[in-house]
Formats: structure tokens, C-alpha cells, sequence
């Protein structure tokens, strides 16, 4: 299975098989014929909302911790990924559009992971921005017909679990950096980048214990790119937290051999979104945890001096580990200290 | 005291270093064979096995449509109702000048791409969009290694070229369309069935073995009943020698004995040089069997892909099973060769007992209990026919009939020889029947191996010329057309026969579909309604009318696999399609194919199958003129070279195909005779010692040694021309059986049985020369003894 | 004169001495002759060189004017197929052929088959009820039997003798050798007997030792 996973790994970030791996995912390899981000551009939607062919990475992120009716803490995410391996669309098997999709169901003691895999062109998998409808095999996100991206309907179902979720947004899309250009690295690497992070959630998780209801806070994130890491950086710390005061923060640190470089987004509880420029977030790791051979830091420190932040999160389920093609770790997190709430935590690029 | 008596043991071997020869040679010669046709039979199912799993084709459940096609649609709705599946489109490609088989798959979702070290420095890109990119081994890839597009991997199976499954779309003009669907070990919970959801569509979960492995079965089972004659025919000439060792020591063993060596200990040495001599053997038979594989396995690989479509490497792998196989062959081979020398060591009495009993074997109760027990053999095998019809109860059969007339051969030779002796007139002529009635015993298990392999001989080779006959004529009758067209799509294959129309007497298309037919891989093939096809072709059944309703769509054909294997003749109905059943109106030969096949009429064809390409077609035309035909047509349409065959090239090729199919066992023929021969050698010098007294006494009566040397010579030519003639009921009854049970049971056709006395005659001289051969040898030595040897058998007490 | 053997040397291949050397002697027609001497003086060997069984390096042998050293291997055949007949002290007999057969064996070779004369040696060695079987289920004395009648129905002019009781007891060896002569007697061949029995030496007309290679 190993070779396998390799294999579709080199596949999907495009690269000749057997070179070797730039960055995360081959993320920081260079973008060539590809569109590049240009900052200034406005983001328009519902456009936006749908596919860039042009870029060679795009992906619909959300994640989402919730407390079910039997009062247990669980949490989900549902990732769908584009990969272009070449800048256009085609009908049919010709297509270069690749796509990938997880789905996550985080429990205290368990942590259940499913994977999809799709070739573009043929209808297996795909994204409409209006009205707004991504999915892949089975699993969807679709928007109810003239509201965008806030009324989702949203499932996925994998060998031992399943999720069926209603999302309501009650606040406004932040934009990212500088109105959605979010730049990633010194030498000017950069994305685009906003985010819906005020979902309400409800619904039903099943797993093998069987139906339960569950309600929480959901955090969709969309971004993409052709070349969104420099070639030195190995892998990123991303956190989406919300507090109990209403206020939210997205904060993110590329690792590369020095101190890495950091990105911060603080929301208001009015949804006013105020970017912070490198250096303004700390990240200290606390504690780490051994998940599948190697150190994952699952206990941090987090500190943004510039909005009195100064707190611990800590891992839901320490070994939340995302078994698939690219390995990483994403699961819900706890914040204690000058704020509480709860939130959740990826990690890349630990080998 | 064992290192002294074991040395002394030896000693025997270094004054006779032509048994010790004769010993290992045999033994080897034995395990060779043996091994051989076992690292031939291993090395093909090994292919089939390595590539059902390469392909997937044992993955597990898998899904496909009883018309062989499925939309890529359905593929997505299935997907998009959550289950894992994985789409592959497949078919014939012509590369390089042969047909090879298109395999596309989904790299994304295939569960069995090859290493990843294959596509090491080769982009995605390339891979899933056009042109693309063409996995295949090194073999397969030899008539188009130029293609750009080619990328060498040892993990494709041979035969077979693997892609993407969108270049294959384009490759094989099938937009849209799916082979099977491989449904993937993991699925999500709570989906709704596949029946409901795809009611079209059957699951089928694949047997345990592959297609090419049920196929296959027959032929290796051929091969391996030869392989056991080889080892048997092998096995006499170490009994032989083996009986002839341990006759020649006997004084020794009785010496040693008699100074104080406990028989048990004795026979424990004797147990240690036989099994020493085995090992060494075995291991000069493996080298030996590996050359022979390795020569011929070539001729097998091509023969199972050409007939069966198997894919088999040409290379050989040594295998450690293979090797302890070949050595215990050995080991147990020289067990039972030396059996009898051991039991009568045990039982040796000290003191001697002169005189050997030389005459009670052959004319006495031990011929003739040998016979008894061959005529029960002979009736075992005929009832096993009986009560197990098929593959196996022909072979058991086979088996009793062999052994049978093998046991029988005693009395038979020795009846004949009374006969001779009692017609002789000569005291000489006299002399020489009765002598080699005497001889008889210690021949007898020698010409049981010459009658063995000329039956064989005979037997198959009777087998394969009747056959080879039949296929000619048949070539003949199904190759009507004087030209054969392939076109590169559907288009231009219209645009062909508009252009044919005005050209030639007539334009046969041929269209065919994959079906499933009887839950085996079958053929549906469409044929228009024309006198080529009336007067021509193979029917060996039909009902009155049958073109004229074959033409209205009210019937099919079916060829003779098809017939016989599911028992269906004219007036029986076969179902091609769940809804589709006609009667069957004739019944025609098909050889070279194992597939059962079924004939409607093009318009039938197309109504249900309408995506079945049109592109190839027969193509009548004065022959005179045909090539003139063929050159514009290339020249008209940009045609490649080989797009157009003429029927003497394509029956010339048919004809080369048939007889590499063949090579394998005319090779194996001509060793089980060479070993014949030997085995009928070591067994005269095995009598040689007992010889002596024999002949001795003539000589002294004024016959000389020149004489008793030619008398030696015309008593093997004797035997084995006796032999022969015995033979040859048995291989014509040997015949008989390959073609009217085994071939029916193996491949699904009846064969007429022709009589080739010519190959008899060839056959004949062949087993003189062998005899007199085998027998060349102690003739000239005879011939160069000096009397005072001869002497010495009156002067000496023995 | 019938045999005359003059000044004959035979030395085996890798022996250092001869085993005869430069022996003579000299047999008429229908005359019975002993030779005697110790084992392994030579006795056998100079019947083997007499009977043309093998060849030897000096000297001459004459069987009624025929010179041995004259003859090739296919002479010397016709010599033992015509004119000179062999009993031996054992391995006489062809295993193969009946009693029967054997008697009649040599005569035929010869083509000097007369069954009148074979059926009476049969019935005057005892032997008619044994035409049937085969050597090996005779006992010694018969067997012997069989080798004389075989070698008289030839009607030899010379029968050559190697010790052919040597097998047999006393008593059979006497019986045996009494018919024997009898018989050379009545078809008045001449007869070189080898024996190491001075009693049965005794009963021929003339004896000589063999002695260091010499005759005396
Ligand atoms: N074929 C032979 N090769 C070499 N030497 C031989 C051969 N036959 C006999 N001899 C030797 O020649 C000598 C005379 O042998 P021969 O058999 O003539 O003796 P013999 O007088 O007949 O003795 P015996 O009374 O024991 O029969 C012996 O020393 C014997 O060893
Ligand atoms: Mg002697």
C-alpha cells in the first residue's frame, strides 16, 4: 500500500514520478504556465466560489468541532483538493484536473479518516459556484440555490462512519492578508485566501456505536494557488479558533531551517477581520505526542500580544492522524488561558 | 571396517567406469526430461498467475454488461452513489505488426499499477493526457520498441500493454465506453446494493484460477503425462544398470560378507552409494532439464499465447521447488531401479550358489503373469473411459493402455521368437531364436521403453500430422477470400467498401463482439449472406436451409467447442443474449481457438450490438488480379503494410503457428527415442557378463567370433524390429484415443484419423538403427575378445 | 599319422615364461592318448592349441596334413566345426537349446547331421527321455553325457577330451568315461584325453606327462 500511496502522491502534485518531493505535497515546486496570484485583484462571488482550473492547487476546507447529544466532544472536517496538472480543462479521461477529497470524524478515542480520489472531465468529482455545489463520489458540499456558500448541506461517508450536516453562516466572508492575497513566505509567495468561519452546524455523525445528534461551529476556508510555499519550507502549523467571546483568529506558521514565517487573521465577533504581518503570532510547542512514528506537538502556546492573546491549545484526540495519500495531522483543539473556545489544528510536514 | 568396505564398494565403479556412465547418464537423462517439462509447465502458470495479478484480473468482484460494454456514465452514477470502483477498457491493438491486448485503466483507482520504479522521470501529464504513455514488458514490446510513447516495465505481463485509460479510449476508438468495472476491496457503510442500482450490469467474482490457467489446463496435462513417460523410459535404464552393479558385486558382497560384514550394515552402504550417485545425477539431470527447458520454452510461450492467448514470459526462472522436485525424481527414481538388487542383497545366502536361473522368466509363469496383469490394465483404463468421461479418464486410459501393452510385450516378443525358432532351419538360426529367448528377461524392461516411446511416436505423431491435414484443408475452406483488409476506423472502413464496390466481386465484412457465452469467454461474430460463406465454409452439422435462415436472423451457428461443450446441436437453441436466443441451424469446425464462437447474420449483429466495429473485411477478387487490388487499395487509402493480408500469407502464417504449436512435442518425441535407445544399450551390457557362458560354447564349436559378433547385432536389430511392429497397433490405438477423446475433452474438436505409413517405415528405421546401435557396442566387443577369455569360461570354475 | 604336433610354444600375453615349450607328440588315427600332469603344467592349454581353439608363437601343429599356422580365424572355425570335437570339464553344453537340440548342435554345424546315429548315441548315453529338457535341469553326469554324444554325432576324427569327469564322482565319472570310450572305440576316432587320474590313464593305449612345459 505504501508504494501505492507514494506513487499517488507524486502523481498528484504533478511531478515526474520518482523526482523528489518539494516541500509539503510538492507545494513549493515552481508554477510553470500556471496563473500566479496578483495582488489587488478583487475577489468577485459567487465566482470564486467555483474552480480555478489556471492555478495548480485549489482547495474547500472545513472543519467543524461539535458536542453531540450524549455530551461527548466530536469534531469533522471535509477537505476537497484540486490538482491541475496542467493550467486548463478538458472533457473527458484527458482532463489534467485531479481531485482528491478527505473526510474526518474526530472522537475523544478515536480519530476515523476516509479518502476519494477523482479524475476531472467525467463528472466523478467537480465544483459549480452557482449555485454553489462541490463533490466527489458521494460526498458533498452543496449550497441551497441562491445564498452562496451560506446554507451548505454537507455529507461524506467512509468505511466506519458517516456524517450528514446543515450549515448556516451568521457573518460575513473574511477576506485574508491583504483583501485575500495571503502571502506565505519573505520571497512573495502567496495565495488567495478567504474564509466563511462563522458556520452554525447541526446534524448526525454515525460510526459503528451508532446515530448521534450533534451541533457546533463550522469554519470553511478557501484558498488557492500555483506555487503557495517557498522551496525551503517543509510544512505549516495552521490553527482556526474560536473563542467564547465571539471574537475568532486564524494564524498559520511556515516552517522552513530558521524561525519560519507567520500569518495571523483576527475576527471581530462583528466578523471585522484585521490581518497581523509576520512575526506579530508566537507559536511555542508545549508538549508533543508520538502519532505513527514520528514527534507531533500537540499541546501550543499561542500568543498575539496585539489583541492580548496569550493561551494554551491543546489536541482533542492526540492522535488525530490523517492517514492518506499525504500524511498530516488535523483534529479539534481546546483553548485554555486569556480566552477559551475550542477550534481546530493542522499540522504538515512532520516526517 | 565401513570406510574399507565402502572403498571396496567403489572400487567396482573404477573398473567399470561405462556402468558408472550408463548409471548416472540414465538417471539424468531421466530428471531432465522430468524437470524439464516441470520447469516448463511451472514457468507458464507462474506467467498466468503473475499476470492475473498484474492486471487485476483476480482483485476481486467485478462488474460487466452481457452486450461487453458499459458506459463511462454508469461507471459515474455508481461512483457517485458512493461506491469504490475501478473502470478498465480493454481490447485488441495492433503494434508492431502483432495483436496485442490494450489494457486502460484509471491509474488513480487501479489497484495493481506497476512499481513505481518503471515510471521513475516520467510526468503525470504524460501519462493521462494524449498521446500518452504505453506500459508493456521488453518482450511485448519488440515490434514497436521505437514508439515514443512506449515505456518499458518488466511488471506488465507479456502481451499486454498497459495505459491509461483515456489514451486507450482514443487508441481503440471507444469514447466513452468501459470493458468491466473492478469493484475495490473498500467500501463505505450503508450503500445501496449494485443490483438496484445498476440492474444491467452482473457481478461476477473472478475463480480462482484465471482464464488463461482454465485453458491452459489441457496442454500442461499433456505436457506432463510426457514428462512421466520421459522419467519412465529414463527409469529403465538405471534399472537395468542398477540390476547389473549389483549382479557384478555379488561375489564381492558375499566376500565381504563372509569376512565379517553384517548384511544390514552392508545394505546401508549400498542404500548410501545409490543415494550418493542419485544426488549427483538429479543434479546433472537439473542442469540438463534447465537447457532443455530453456530451449524450448520459447516454443511453449509461443505456443500459449498464439493458442490460448496466455501470457507466458520466454524467459526461465530457476525455482527452489523445482529443484528439490527434480532431485527427489531422482532419488526415487534410483530407489525403485535399485529396489530388487537391494532385496536380493538382503536376502544374499554367504555361500554361492552357482548356476543363475536364466530360463523361467521368459518362457515360465513370469511372462505370463506380466501379461495378466497388462490385459487387466489395458481393461482398467478402458473402464476409467467409461466412468469418468473427459480429460482425465482419457488420460487414465492413455495410462492402462501403455503400461498395459508394456507388460504384455514379454509374452508377445517371446511368443513371436518361439515362432521364429520353430521355422528356423539352421542349427545357427536355431540357436540364435532360443538365445534370445533366454536374453529375453533381462531385455524385456529395455524394449518396454522402445515400445513405449515408438507408440509415442506413432501415437502422436499421428496425432499431429492427421491434424495438420485437417487444418490445411480447413485453412482452405474458412480462408475463402483472396484478400483480407483491416481498416483504421469505422470511417475509413466504409469509405473502403464504398470504394471495393465498383472493384471487387464482393466485400465480406467481419464484425465481431466479446460476449459471454454459457458463463465462459465466447465470440459473436456477424456473417453476411454470401455464396463465399455457402460454399465454403466448415459445417460438420447442419439442418436443410441453414444458410437461408442463418441470413433471415432465425438461427446461428455455432462453432464445435461451443457445440460439444455444451452439447448443442442443429435443432438445440443457444442463448447469446439474456434476451437473445436462437436455434442453432450447423455446426462448424473451428481449430486453433478455445473459445466457443457463435455466427448470426451481420444485420443481427449490429442490432444488438451496435457499437461492433466495421472494419475488416474479406474481399473477393479474381486471385490473378488481387495483388493489383491490393496495391491500389494501399496506395487509395494511406494503408499501412499490414493492414492488407493475402490469403497464401495468411495461411502460411496460420500453417507456421500450428507447427511451433507442435515443435515442443517432436522434440520431446525424439528424446524418449534417443533414451529408448540407451535404455536397450545399458540393458545388453547389463547381460554382457552372462553372455559369455552363452556364447562360449558355440564358439568352441567353430562358430567364430566375427559370426557370433553379427549374430549379436541381428538379435538387437531382431528385438526391435520386433518390437516396432508391435508398436504400431499400439500407437495407432494411441492415436486414436489423442484424437477422438483427449482432443475433445482438451480443445474441443474431433479430428479425422489419417495412417501415415511412410512416418511408420521412417519410424521403423529409426528403432533398427537405435537397436543396432545399442547393440554395436558389445558386438564389437565380442567380435575383438581374445579366445583366451573364452577359454577360460570352460578352465575356470566360476 | 593323424596329429602330429612339432616343437609348439605357447606363451600367454603378460606371462614371463612359456607354459609349453617346444613340445611334440604325435597321435595316429583311432589311438587313445593320456596326457597327465601337475595343475597348471600346461595340459589344457596344449589341448585348447590342438583342438585350434587358440594360437600359439613357434612350432606346428598338423591335424591329416592340415597346418594350424596356415590357418586363419575362419580355417581354424571349420577345423572345430568338421574335423576335431571338444568335452570340457564343465560349461560344455548350450543353455539355450534343449538336450535334444545340443546333441544335434555340432553335427548340423558341421553338416555331418545324421539322426539315425545321433537317436542311437542318444539311446546309448541314456538320454532319450531327456530330448526335451534343458541343460540347466540335468545333473552333472548327464550333462557330460550330452557333451560326448554332441561331440561323437559329428563323427570326429579326433575327440578332445579336458578332464570331462572332473565334475562327477567316482562311480558316474567311471560310467561316463566307459561309455565314452566304448564309443570312440566304435566310430574309430582318435582321442586325446587330459586327466590327472592315473586309473583312467591307464585304460589308454598310450600316456604321456606333462612336465615344466615338456612332454615325456
Ligand atoms: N588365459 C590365460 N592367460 C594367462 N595365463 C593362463 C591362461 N590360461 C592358463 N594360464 C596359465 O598357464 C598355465 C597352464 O594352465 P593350464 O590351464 O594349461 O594348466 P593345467 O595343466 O590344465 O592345470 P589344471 O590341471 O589345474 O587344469 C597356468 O600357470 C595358468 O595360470
Ligand atoms: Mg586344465
Amino acid at each position: 500500500m505504501n508504494a501505492r500511496r507514494r506513487l499517488l502522491a507524486l502523481l498528484l502534485c504533478g511531478l515526474p514520478f520518482g523526482a523528489l518531493a518539494q516541500g509539503f505535497a510538492g507545494l513549493g515546486t515552481t508554477a510553470e504556465g500556471f496563473a500566479i496570484p496578483e495582488r489587488g485583484r478583487a475577489l468577485t462571488f459567487p465566482a470564486d466560489h467555483g474552480p480555478h482550473p489556471a492555478f495548480r492547487i485549489e482547495w474547500w476546507y472545513l472543519t467543524a468541532p461539535l458536542t453531540g447529544e450524549d455530551g461527548r466532544d466530536y469534531g469533522i472536517q471535509w477537505t476537497l483538493f484540486r490538482s491541475a496538472l496542467a493550467p486548463e480543462e478538458r472533457d473527458g479521461w484527458s482532463s489534467p484536473q485531479i481531485w482528491m477529497a478527505h473526510a474526518a470524524l474526530t472522537e475523544p478515542d478515536r480519530h476515523h479518516v476516509a479518502e476519494r480520489l477523482a479524475r476531472g472531465g467525467i463528472g466523478q468529482a467537480g465544483v459549480t459556484a452557482a449555485p454553489f455545489a462541490a463533490h466527489i463520489d458521494d460526498w458533498q458540499m452543496t449550497g441551497t440555490p441562491g445564498k452562496g456558500i451560506d446554507q451548505l448541506h454537507l455529507t461524506a461517508r467512509g468505511k466506519d462512519f458517516a456524517y450528514d450536516l446543515r450549515l448556516e453562516a451568521s457573518g460575513p466572508i473574511v477576506l485574508h492578508g491583504d483583501a485575500g492575497y495571503s502571502v506565505k513566505s519573505p520571497k512573495g509567495q502567496a495565495s488567495y485566501y478567504y474564509s466563511q468561519p462563522g458556520y452554525t452546524v447541526t446534524g448526525t455523525i454515525e460510526t459503528e456505536r451508532g446515530t448521534v445528534r450533534v451541533s457546533g461551529q463550522g469554519w470553511l476556508d478557501r484558498e488557492w494557488s500555483s506555487q503557495p510555499l517557498a522551496e525551503d519550507q517543509r510544512g505549516w502549523d495552521w490553527f482556526s479558533l474560536s473563542f467564547d467571546s465571539g471574537d475568532k483568529m486564524m494564524g498559520f506558521r511556515l516552517r522552513d531551517g530558521g524561525p519560519g514565517f507567520t500569518s495571523a487573521t483576527w475576527i471581530g465577533s462583528d466578523g471585522s477581520a484585521k490581518p497581523l504581518p509576520d512575526g506579530a503570532l508566537t507559536l511555542e510547542p508545549l508538549e508533543t505526542t508520538t502519532v505513527e512514528d514520528r514527534a507531533i506537538p500537540t499541546r501550543w502556546r499561542v500568543v498575539l500580544p496585539a489583541h492580548g492573546l496569550d493561551i494554551t491549545v491543546g489536541a482533542m484526540n492526540p492522535q488525530a492522524w490523517m492517514g492518506t495519500s499525504f500524511p498530516y495531522w488535523e483534529g479539534p483543539v481546546t483553548i485554555t488561558g486569556s480566552h477559551t473556545g475550542r477550534g481546530y489544528l493542522e499540522m504538515t510536514g512532520y516526517e | 571396517m565401513t570406510r574399507w568396505a565402502f572403498l571396496a564398494l567403489l572400487s567396482h565403479w573404477r573398473r567399470q567406469p561405462l556402468q558408472l556412465v550408463a548409471m548416472i547418464l540414465g538417471l539424468a537423462l531421466a530428471t531432465g526430461l522430468w524437470s524439464a517439462v516441470q520447469a516448463i509447465n511451472a514457468e507458464a502458470r507462474a506467467s498466468y498467475a503473475a499476470a492475473a495479478s498484474r492486471l487485476g484480473l483476480s482483485q476481486g468482484p467485478t462488474l460487466t454488461s452481457p452486450d461487453g460494454t458499459i458506459p463511462s456514465d454508469t461507471y459515474v452514477a455508481l461512483r457517485r452513489a458512493g461506491w469504490q470502483l475501478s473502470p478498465v477498457l480493454e481490447g485488441p491493438i495492433r503494434l508492431g505488426g502483432r495483436t496485442l491486448r490494450l489494457v486502460g485503466v484509471d491509474v488513480l483507482s487501479y489497484p495493481a499499477l506497476p512499481d513505481s520504479s518503471a515510471l521513475s522521470g516520467i510526468a503525470p501529464l504524460d501519462v493521462l493526457t494524449p498521446p500518452g504513455r504505453l506500459f508493456a514488458s521488453r518482450v511485448t514490446a519488440e515490434g514497436f520498441d521505437g514508439d515514443p510513447r512506449l515505456v518499458l516495465s518488466q511488471d506488465v505481463p507479456a502481451g499486454v500493454v498497459l495505459t491509461d485509460i483515456g489514451t486507450a479510449e482514443a487508441l481503440l476508438d471507444r469514447p466513452g465506453a468501459l470493458s468491466r468495472i473492478l469493484v475495490l476491496p473498500d467500501q463505505p457503510m450503508g450503500l445501496a446494493p449494485l443490483a438496484d442500482l445498476a440492474p444491467q450490469l452482473s457481478l461476477s467474482s473472478p475463480s480462482a484460477t484465471s482464464d488463461a490457467a482454465h485453458l491452459t489446463d489441457s496442454f500442461h496435462l499433456n505436457l506432463t503425462a510426457f514428462g512421466l513417460l520421459s522419467f519412465a523410459v529414463g527409469l529403465f535404464i538405471v534399472h537395468g544398470t542398477a540390476g547389473l552393479v549389483m549382479e557384478q558385486r555379488r561375489p564381492l558382497f558375499r566376500t565381504l560378507r563372509a569376512l565379517g560384514l553384517p548384511a544390514r550394515h552392508l545394505t546401508l552402504l549400498v542404500l548410501a552409494e545409490l543415494l550418493t550417485l542419485a544426488l549427483i545425477a538429479g543434479l546433472l539431470g537439473l542442469v540438463l532439464g534447465y537447457l532443455v527447458a530453456a530451449a524450448l520454452l520459447p516454443d511453449v510461450a509461443a505456443t500459449l499465447r498464439g493458442l490460448y492467448g496466455a501470457p507466458v514470459e520466454g524467459g526461465l526462472t530457476l525455482r527452489p521447488l523445482w529443484v528439490l522436485s527434480g532431485l527427489a525424481m531422482a532419488v526415487v527414481g534410483a530407489g525403485l531401479a535399485g529396489a530388487r538388487g537391494i532385496w536380493a542383497l538382503v536376502r544374499l545366502p554367504i555361500l554361492a550358489s552357482s548356476g543363475m536361473a536364466l530360463r523361467s522368466v521368459a518362457s515360465g509363469l513370469g511372462a505370463r503373469h506380466l501379461a495378466l496383469a497388462g490385459l487387466a490394465l489395458i481393461l482398467a483404463g478402458y473402464l476409467a473411459l467409461r466412468l469418468m468421461p473427459g480429460l482425465t479418464g482419457g488420460f487414465v486410459m492413455l495410462a492402462g493402455l501403455l503400461l498395459g501393452a508394456a507388460l504384455l510385450l514379454p509374452l508377445l516378443v517371446d511368443a513371436c521368437l518361439q515362432l521364429c525358432q520353430r521355422r528356423a532351419k539352421g542349427p545357427v538360426a536355431q540357436w540364435v531364436w532360443a538365445d534370445m529367448r533366454v536374453q529375453l528377461p533381462g531385455l524385456s524392461l529395455a524394449l518396454m521403453a522402445l515400445l513405449l516411446a515408438l507408440a509415442a511416436n506413432i501415437g502422436v505423431g499421428t496425432m499431429v500430422s492427421s491434424f495438420r491435414l485437417t487444418f490445411t484443408g480447413w485453412l482452405d475452406q474458412r480462408l475463402a477470400s483472396e484478400l483480407y483488409v483491416r481498416a483504421a476506423s469505422d470511417e475509413q472502413g466504409a469509405a473502403i467498401e464504398r470504394w471495393l464496390a465498383s472493384r471487387a466481386d464482393a466485400v465480406l465484412p467481419l464484425r465481431s463482439a466479446e460476449i459471454t457465452l454459457a458463463g465462459q469467454p465466447g465470440e459473436l461474430y456477424g456473417v453476411a449472406d454470401h455464396a463465399t460463406y455457402r460454399q465454403n465454409w466448415p459445417l460438420i452439422a447442419s439442418e436443410p436451409g441453414v444458410w437461408d435462415r442463418v441470413a433471415a436472423g432465425e438461427a446461428a451457428l455455432i462453432n464445435e467447442q461451443l457445440a460439444r461443450r455444451e452439447n448443442l446441436w442443429p435443432g438445440d437453441t443457444v442463448t447469446i443474449a439474456p434476451d437473445w436466443t436462437l436455434t442453432v441451424a450447423g455446426v462448424y469446425s473451428d481449430y486453433g481457438n478455445p473459445k466457443g464462437q457463435v455466427m448470426v447474420s451481420i444485420p443481427a449483429l449490429v442490432a444488438h450490438h451496435p457499437e461492433v466495429p466495421n472494419r475488416r473485411f474479406g474481399i473477393r477478387v479474381d486471385p490473378a488480379k488481387s495483388e493489383a487490388l491490393a496495391r491500389d487499395l494501399r496506395q487509395s487509402f494511406d494503408l499501412p503494410e499490414e493492414s492488407i493480408v493475402d490469403q497464401a500469407a495468411l495461411k502460411a502464417s496460420s500453417l507456421a503457428i500450428f507447427d511451433k504449436t507442435f515443435v515442443v512435442t517432436g522434440a520431446l518425441n525424439v528424446l524418449t527415442l534417443g533414451v529408448a535407445g540407451f535404455a536397450i544399450l545399458t540393458a545388453l551390457l547389463t547381460l554382457w557378463t552372462m553372455r559369455l557362458p552363452q556364447v562360449a560354447p558355440a564358439w568352441a564349436l567353430g562358430l567364430t567370433r566375427a559370426q557370433l559378433g553379427r549374430l549379436e547385432l541381428c538379435r538387437s536389430l531382431a528385438l526391435a524390429a520386433i518390437t516396432a511392429l508391435l508398436a504400431l497397433p499400439l500407437g495407432l490405438a494411441l492415436a486414436w484415443v489423442l484424437l477422438n477423446v483427449i482432443n475433445v475433452a482438451a480443445f474441443g474438436w474431433r479430428l479425422p484419423m489419417y495412417l501415415f505409413p511412410a512416418d511408420w517405415l521412417r519410424l521403423f528405421l529409426l528403432a533398427l538403427i537405435a537397436g543396432g546401435l545399442a547393440a554395436a557396442l558389445p558386438a564389437r566387443r565380442l567380435h575383438r575378445l581374445p579366445p583366451a577369455h573364452l577359454l577360460r569360461i570352460f578352465a575356470n570354475e566360476r | 599319422m593323424l596329429l602330429d604336433v612339432r616343437s609348439v610354444t605357447k606363451t600367454y600375453p603378460g606371462a614371463e615364461r612359456p607354459v609349453l615349450k617346444d613340445v611334440s607328440l604325435s597321435l595316429d588315427r583311432s589311438e587313445t592318448l593320456a596326457l597327465t600332469g601337475e595343475s597348471g603344467s600346461g595340459k589344457s592349454t596344449l589341448l585348447h592349441l590342438v583342438g585350434a581353439l587358440d594360437g600359439f608363437e613357434a612350432g606346428e601343429i598338423t591335424l591329416d596334413g592340415t597346418s594350424y599356422s596356415q590357418l586363419d580365424e575362419a580355417g581354424r572355425a571349420g577345423l572345430r566345426r568338421g574335423a576335431v570335437a571338444l568335452v570340457f570339464q564343465q560349461f560344455n553344453l548350450i543353455p539355450a537349446l534343449t538336450v535334444a537340440q545340443n546333441l544335434a548342435f555340432h553335427a548340423r554345424l558341421g553338416g555331418a547331421y545324421d539322426p539315425d546315429w545321433t537317436a542311437t548315441l542318444a539311446q546309448r548315453l541314456g538320454l532319450a527321455d531327456l530330448g526335451s529338457r534343458y541343460p540347466e535341469q540335468l545333473s552333472g553326469g548327464q550333462q557330460q553325457r550330452v557333451a560326448i554324444g554332441r561331440a561323437l554325432a559329428l563323427r570326429p576324427r579326433l575327440l578332445l577330451a579336458d578332464e570331462p569327469t572332473g565334475n562327477l564322482d567316482e562311480a558316474t565319472g567311471d560310467a561316463v568315461l566307459d561309455l565314452m570310450l566304448d564309443l570312440v572305440r566304435d566310430t574309430g576316432a582318435a582321442l586325446f584325453l587330459v586327466t590327472h587320474s592315473e586309473r583312467i590313464a591307464a585304460r589308454l593305449d598310450r600316456r604321456l606327462h606333462l612336465g615344466s612345459g615338456q612332454v615325456a
